[in-house]
């Protein structure tokens, strides 16, 4: 159950059958990557940085898949996140989770992106037009986050 | 008796990082600085961007040996200590 931190751009074909490989108990492979688009706030985005805490946000992220593993019964579970300089079109973050049918590979994965936006330490600042600006956390996401903990109501 | 001096690491990142103009500091925990919350309330008292940026009223997480923290968290020495906004990964 890896997770990586890299500036590197990321080969999806490539990290999901290195995931699969050698196994044949896999029926699902659900996946999610977030792209970088060029606008956001009512701007245009020329360019996005992403800063991180080396060593806490590896740790997060295996936190967040162990917690998935804890949830769904996955066969594997595989995070992708770029850190530095990227433009729009960029792939930003892959998830990946590997499960026998599909009900927990999906939720799994919808699971690991709405954690990994709340609680991984990395956080954008982008370029537009009017200057450089840090993108401020949306309460959308500490939503999101919260329909998986016990007690909310939907 | 006299406690020993605890000794932390500072960490900033994102948006405090530039608006504080410090990425890391050494620093001996005060006398009555034995939190995370009366960390925060001791570098807020530092006035200017601090008193600003660190205002109760601001979004700000701490963690603590790479671990989310709470205001309540009691801080040790050789403790790694960082301050930063809300996250926006993804």
């Amino acid at each position: 159950m890896p997770v990586r931190v890299q500036t590197e751009d990321f080969d999806i074909s490539a990290e999901i059958l290195a995931l699969r490989a050698g196994r044949s108990d896999v029926g699902a492979v659900a996946s999610f990557i977030g792209v970088m688009r060029d606008f956001n706030e009512g701007s245009g985005v020329t360019e996005l940085t992403l800063e991180h805490y080396p060593g806490m946000t590896e740790k997060s992220l295996q936190q967040i898949v162990d917690e998935a593993h804890g949830r769904w019964r996955l066969q594997d579970a595989l995070v992708v996140h770029r850190v530095g300089c990227m433009r729009p079109a960029d792939q930003i973050v892959l998830v990946v989770a590997l499960s026998a049918h599909r009900e927990e590979a999906l939720a799994a994965c919808a699971f690991i992106m709405d954690f990994l936006k709340t609680r991984a330490p990395f956080w954008k600042k982008e370029r537009t037009p009017e200057g450089e600006r840090w993108v401020e956390s949306r309460a959308s996401d500490d939503a999101a986050a919260g329909r998986w903990l016990p007690g909310d109501p939907r | 008796m006299i406690a020993p001096m605890a000794t932390v690491d500072l960490l900033y990142f994102a948006r405090l990082r530039e608006a504080l103009g410090i990425e890391r500091e050494r620093l001996v925990l005060p006398e009555g600085v034995a939190t995370t919350g009366e960390l925060r309330a001791w570098l807020a008292a530092r006035g200017g961007a601090w008193a600003s940026e660190l205002d109760a009223r601001r979004q700000v997480r701490m963690a603590v040996n790479h671990d989310l923290a709470g205001a309540g968290q009691r801080l040790s020495d050789g403790d790694e200590v960082a301050v930063f906004p809300p996250v926006t990964g993804g």
